[in-house]
């Protein structure tokens, strides 16, 4: 085999990935969490980010890049700090997500020229750069509409208040989500992403896990409860 | 007895039956539905089915009712015991037609698509007409996702792709080259070369598999040389054989008669290369129609005397330095015609084969036998290279006559003659399917034997584990279990440790040795001195690797090695073969399918060539020349006196010149000044003949110091056989007429030899042929009759019913005591060390798209573009001291010559070594080579001499080329 040479993954990556590797009986199902590691270091998935993985499962080039280009999730160009990823399935669409869209596509971009899709405010990688994306039911629809940052949710938005969001994001300021972990940035989300969670329980409470349920979310169960609605028993239990 | 065939597994088939369309039949187990319905003659359509791959099932034009709720695709179905097929009920074949509607609507108007507007086959478009679709306007067609044009060759049209995943198959199953994938998803759905590049970006080989794959007009050839490729049917087919390397794959050119071209090239099938081609011959053919073919002959004008060079870059003479030594050098590497022609007038056919006869024959009869010498061709037929040996030999009774084998394989042929008495493979390249374990080691076999290294790269996806032991990390080696990385050199040392921890894991098969071979004592003495860790300080390895690869080895149940140049050219290179040979033998892996010893033949004739007697010490069948019963044999098949002596090798021949031996000479379609190391010596020797005749294609570096040079036929113009690295005897046939005046190669000998005292009246190859055979035991029962369109493998006892034999030596070797000899090789470094003058060592090599000294392969439009220029390859951290860049301009000196040409910073060199294509005039490798020969097989070091490589800073005033130190 020639050997990888790189300068863009340093031996911490190389052990990460080898690490993703050995928690599968089959290196190729390491792909998806391994694309992610990459895109944890550079921010997308770029061509040194294929070949690595491609080195790393021996897959090739064309089939790593197959998968790749098949997930939304994997960026192909560089993104900012944050990724804003705004709901314009039917629902959020008809309950504002499309004009929110399109008022963070006139307000990121310049004059006359709203920003496009995966497109990026500022320097991508640079602070207070921001990726703008509509994207596919968010499986949120009871808050609709809804946007992400960072794969973090912000419910029920509408044009202002997504406006102040990016505002702060841009002034380099972390607007905490709706719910679920605090914010922090692409990258930090993408080695996650890649199943690289702090080990001391603390840290781990305070940067991953959150209170992920809405009151909206509970409402159905919270008036069945009030109303002492149960549902009907089970096929065994009425044998 | 021989086994003609690798014994297909003797397992009891099961069967089922079923009916399909009311009609019973039974199958073996594991037939699919489409099959089986075609066992019937019922056809049921598909597009992304072809039986060369695997099935995918994806198109799903081929669903059939198999009784259940959902509807089977008959491609990849199983048949099972009693089921019920219908293949064209009502509902059925309106599904299909829907589904077809839905692909035509956004393919490319029919008056637009690529490929009904060239060959006319496309699949998509005959499933629609048969539907009654003629075009379908009324449903949704996107965006259009693009065309790419970036290759040179092959132009893809993403809106014509059904993605059937058909090329896919080619390149990943078939190829090995793993190029082509998916990317997107959706209606954007593309076929993605590598990282989504443009075609010819990215890392294809241009083998064109993917075209002959693609149904519809996706993936399609462009003309080249200007000739449309049009439909079949207008076409004139000739079937015939690849003009290029040793796989000799079987081909269909093409011809478009109005035009006087070819439109375009087709694999055939054929046991060895299965359809498959790779780019020179798929899309290298053009160079035969070059306006710079020689039509007329030439005679050397008067005021040309006395002879040199003619153009400027032949000219250079490095110890003369001088003050226009840059004048005229021109980038570009052909001959300058403007240049060499005004030394040459035309002359017609007699005045210039009158000259020859009475100039050859003078000098014979002033300097008897010792002053002529001839190189014929390992290009040409077996009947022309048998009539230039026999010309040589009784016209002069002279044995100097070799051929290029002396530059590629002749350290093999000596270490094979000696070890089982035949300088042939022992197997064929594709019984690799049926080892467990293969060794490939010095080959660069995806670059050199492109066809055959397909199957080891599907031999390894079955399962056979590949070991490449090499220097250089060539492209198999990506495809290598174990990639061995050795020093350049140290071959011997390597292998005797195999052989070291073999015998100490007490992993040699004793019957066999004790049977079938002798001087195993001498042998494991010799061995026992290299335990693996010396041989690790020696190769650079770690001991542990060399272990493992003994274990393999000495486990396996079949154990095959495949060898090329790196082993042979060294003037230890018969020491690497003995080594190969007795590794092979004393583990019993030799004579069983899928074991055996197979030095991948380079030119496609040159195992012909050598066969027919091309050879100083042999007559053909390489029976020796110094025989005194082989002698009188021929001298009665002959009706003359021969020559008792051996002639001279190559490379003494031209040593000979220097030292008032050899005076004149014929060169059939050899170019000894790029293909002979240490060009500064050809220069002189070849400026020193007193006559030289070249027979040629092309005015090549060589004809520069020709007397007389004599316009020949290219391969596509004549009949004749040639045979393969895997024995196997193919009939060429004739494309074209030869152009202008130009003449066959074989009756140009004949009329040379009517004119230098003998008297032959040969009328065709195959009356040669005739002749051959009987004094060939080898070729016996062969004829031009039986040989077919896939020829067949030699020996072979039945040609009208069997391919020959594909293993040789199940039971006895070639050798007088029928024993393999093993024979114990000490390690020796190679001949000229690195120094602190000359720190790099320099491999040479060929590339892929090349041929030898580029006279045919610079004149093809597909190769040449693909790789336009010299390039000396470095390792990227030589490169980063040295402050050599990519794309940047380097001189490499070595004791005897110097180059300028552009770099290639390349992980496939290891730090301390670099490479250098001898394709490129311009940068011609040979200038810096070393005439070292391997004492027993005569052959160069071409692989390992001391240079020294540093960047050229000032880009202006230095172009690409050799110059003076």
């Amino acid at each position: 085999m020639t050997e990888v040479q790189d300068s863009v993954f340093d031996a911490d990556i190389h052990a990460k990935a080898k690490e993703i590797i050995s928690r599968y009986p089959q290196s190729r199902s390491a792909l998806l969490p391994m694309l992610h590691l990459v895109q944890s270091v550079q921010g997308h998935v770029s061509q040194e980010g294929i070949a690595f993985c491609g080195k790393h499962l021996d897959l090739t080039d064309a089939e790593v890049s197959a998968v790749a280009t098949f997930y939304t999730m994997y960026k192909r160009k560089p993104c900012g700090e944050h990724l804003l990823s705004v709901c314009t399935n039917t629902l959020c669409a008809a309950m504002g997500g499309d004009a929110i869209y399109r008022k963070l596509q006139e307000h990121l971009g310049a004059e006359g020229k709203p920003l496009g899709h995966e497109a990026t405010a500022g320097t991508p990688g640079e602070p207070g750069s921001i990726t703008l994306e509509h994207a596919e039911c968010l499986a949120a629809c009871d808050l609709a509409p809804v946007l992400q940052v960072n794969y973090e949710f912000y419910d029920n938005q509408t044009e202002q208040s997504a406006v102040e969001l990016v505002d702060a994001l841009q002034r380099g300021e972390k607007p905490a989500p709706t719910r679920g972990a605090p914010l922090t940035d692409l990258k930090s989300a993408e080695l996650q992403l890649a199943g690289f969670f702090p080990e001391d329980a603390e840290r781990f409470a305070a940067d991953v896990d959150g209170p992920s349920a809405a009151t909206e979310t509970l409402r159905g169960a919270a008036l069945a409860q009030e109303r002492g609605w149960v549902a009907p028993p089970m096929r065994e239990e009425n044998a | 007895m021989t086994i003609t065939s690798p014994s297909p597994a003797q397992v009891r088939q099961r069967t089922v039956s079923l009916t399909i369309d009311g009609r019973t039949i039974t199958v073996p187990e594991g037939t699919t539905i489409w099959q089986a319905a075609r066992d019937l003659g019922i056809d049921i359509p598909t597009l992304c089915h072809d039986e060369r791959y695997d099935a995918v099932g994806v198109c799903r034009l081929c669903v059939v009712d198999v009784g259940g709720r959902a509807d089977a695709a008959a491609c990849i179905r199983p048949c099972e015991d009693g089921m019920q097929v219908a293949t064209a009920t009502p509902e059925i074949q309106n599904r299909r037609k829907v589904l077809t509607e839905l692909l035509v609507a956004d393919q490319p108007p029919r008056e637009e698509d690529p490929k009904q507007t060239t060959t006319a086959d496309n699949e998509l478009i005959a499933v629609a007409e048969s539907y009654g679709i003629d075009g379908v306007d009324d449903l949704f067609a996107g965006l259009s996702r693009g065309t790419d044009m970036s290759n040179p060759v092959i132009a893809v049209d993403h809106d014509a792709c059904i993605l059937c995943d058909r090329c896919v198959r080619a390149c990943d199953d078939i190829q090995g080259n793993d190029v082509i994938g998916r990317s997107g998803k959706g209606y954007t759905t593309r076929i993605a070369f590598d990282l989504n590049d443009p075609m010819g970006a990215s890392s294809c080989v241009t083998c064109g598999e993917c075209v002959s794959a693609c149904p519809t007009g996706a993936l399609t050839n462009k003309p080249i040389n200007n000739i449309p490729i049009q439909p079949r049917e207008q076409l004139d087919a000739v079937d015939t054989v690849c003009p290029y390397c040793g796989v000799g794959c079987a081909l269909t050119f093409y011809v478009d008669r109005e035009r006087g071209g070819i439109s375009f090239a087709e694999g055939r099938d054929q046991p060895g290369n299965q359809g498959r081609l790779c780019v020179k011959g798929r899309y290298g053919w053009d160079y035969a129609a070059s306006p710079q073919r020689l039509t007329k002959p030439l005679i050397r004008v008067d005021s040309s005397y006395p002879k040199g060079a003619l153009s400027a870059d032949v000219k250079e003479d490095i110890r003369q330095p001088g003050p226009d030594r840059k004048r005229g050098r021109k980038p570009g590497g052909l001959v300058p015609y403007d240049e060499v022609m005004p030394h040459f007038r035309e002359a017609s056919w007699d005045e210039a084969l009158d000259l020859v006869g009475r100039r050859l024959s003078e000098i014979y009869a002033e300097s008897g036998s010792d002053g002529i010498a001839g190189f014929g061709s390992a290009k040409c037929s077996n009947e022309e290279a048998y009539l230039f040996q026999k010309l040589i030999r009784t016209a002069f009774r002279s044995n100097n006559v070799d051929h290029c084998t002396r530059l590629c394989h002749a350290s093999s042929v000596a270490a094979l003659f000696e070890g089982v008495g035949s300088g042939a493979v022992s197997t064929t390249y594709g019984d690799i399917a049926n080892a467990d374990v293969a060794i490939v080691t010095g080959s660069n076999t995806t670059a050199n034997h492109p066809v055959a290294s397909s199957f080891f790269k599907q031999a390894r996806r079955n399962g056979t584990t590949i070991i490449n032991v090499d220097a250089r990390a060539t492209g198999i080696s990506d495809h290598a279990d174990i990639f061995c990385r050795i020093k350049p050199g140290t071959d011997v040392a390597f292998y005797n440790a195999v052989m070291h921890e073999v015998i100490r894991l007490d992993l040699v098969d004793r019957e066999f040795i004790e049977s079938r071979t002798s001087n195993y004592d001498a042998l494991a003495k010799m061995v026992e001195a290299y335990p693996p860790e010396l041989a690790a300080q020696i190769t650079g390895l770690d001991a542990d690797v060399i272990r493992q690869v003994a274990r393999l080895w000495g486990e396996a149940k079949a154990g095959v090695v495949y060898w090329g140049m790196g082993i042979s050219q060294h003037t230890t290179g018969t020491d690497n073969a003995r080594c190969l040979i007795a590794m092979c033998s004393i583990t019993g892996n030799v004579g069983r399918p899928g074991t055996g010893l197979h030095p991948l033949r380079g030119q496609n004739n040159v195992q012909g060539a050598s066969d027919a007697g091309l050879i100083p010490m042999f007559y053909p069948n390489y029976q020796p020349a110094s025989d005194s019963d082989t002698r009188v044999l021929f001298e009665e098949a002959w009706g003359t006196e021969l020559n008792p002596d051996n002639g001279l090798t190559v490379t003494e021949i031209i040593k000979s010149i220097l030292d008032d031996g050899v005076r004149g000479m014929y060169m059939l379609g050899e170019n000894p000044f790029l293909s002979d190391p240490n060009i500064n010596k050809v220069r002189k020797a070849l400026s020193k003949l007193d006559f030289l005749v070249v027979q040629d294609i092309f005015l090549t570096e060589t004809a520069e110091f020709a007397d007389v040079v004599l316009p020949a036929s290219s391969y596509l113009e004549k009949d004749g056989t040639y045979t393969n690295t895997d024995r196997r005897v193919q009939l060429g046939r004739k494309v074209f007429d030869p152009p202008g005046e130009a003449r066959l190669d074989w009756e140009i000998v004949q009329q040379i030899a009517n004119r230098v005292g003998l008297d032959w009246n040969y009328q065709s190859p195959r009356e040669v042929f005739e002749e051959m055979v009987p004094l060939m035991s080898d070729y016996a029962n062969l004829d031009y009759d039986n040989l077919g369109l896939a020829g067949k493998l030699y020996p072979n006892s039945d040609p009208d019913n069997s391919d020959g034999t594909v293993v040789l030596f199940d039971e006895r070797f070639n050798t007088d005591d029928e024993l393999a000899h093993l024979v114990p090789a000490e390690w020796l470094p190679a001949k000229e060390l690195p120094s602190e003058e000359y720190p790099f060592v320099l491999n040479t090599g060929r590339l892929l798209q090349h041929w030898h000294t580029g006279s045919m392969t610079r004149r093809s439009f597909a190769l040449d573009s693909i790789s336009p220029r010299a390039e000396v390859y470095v390792n990227p951290e030589d490169a980063a001291e040295l402050g050599l860049v990519d794309g940047g301009l380097a001189r490499v000196s070595s004791r005897r010559g110097e180059i300028v040409l552009h770099v290639k910073v390349s992980h496939r060199d290891q730090r301390g070594n670099i490479f250098i294509p001898f394709h490129f005039r311009e940068a011609a490798a040979n200038l810096l080579t070393i005439d070292e020969i391997d004492p027993v097989g005569k052959i160069p070091e071409f692989k390992f001499c001391a240079v020294t490589i540093a960047p050229v800073g000032d880009r202006e005033s230095v172009r690409v080329g050799g110059s003076a130190p």
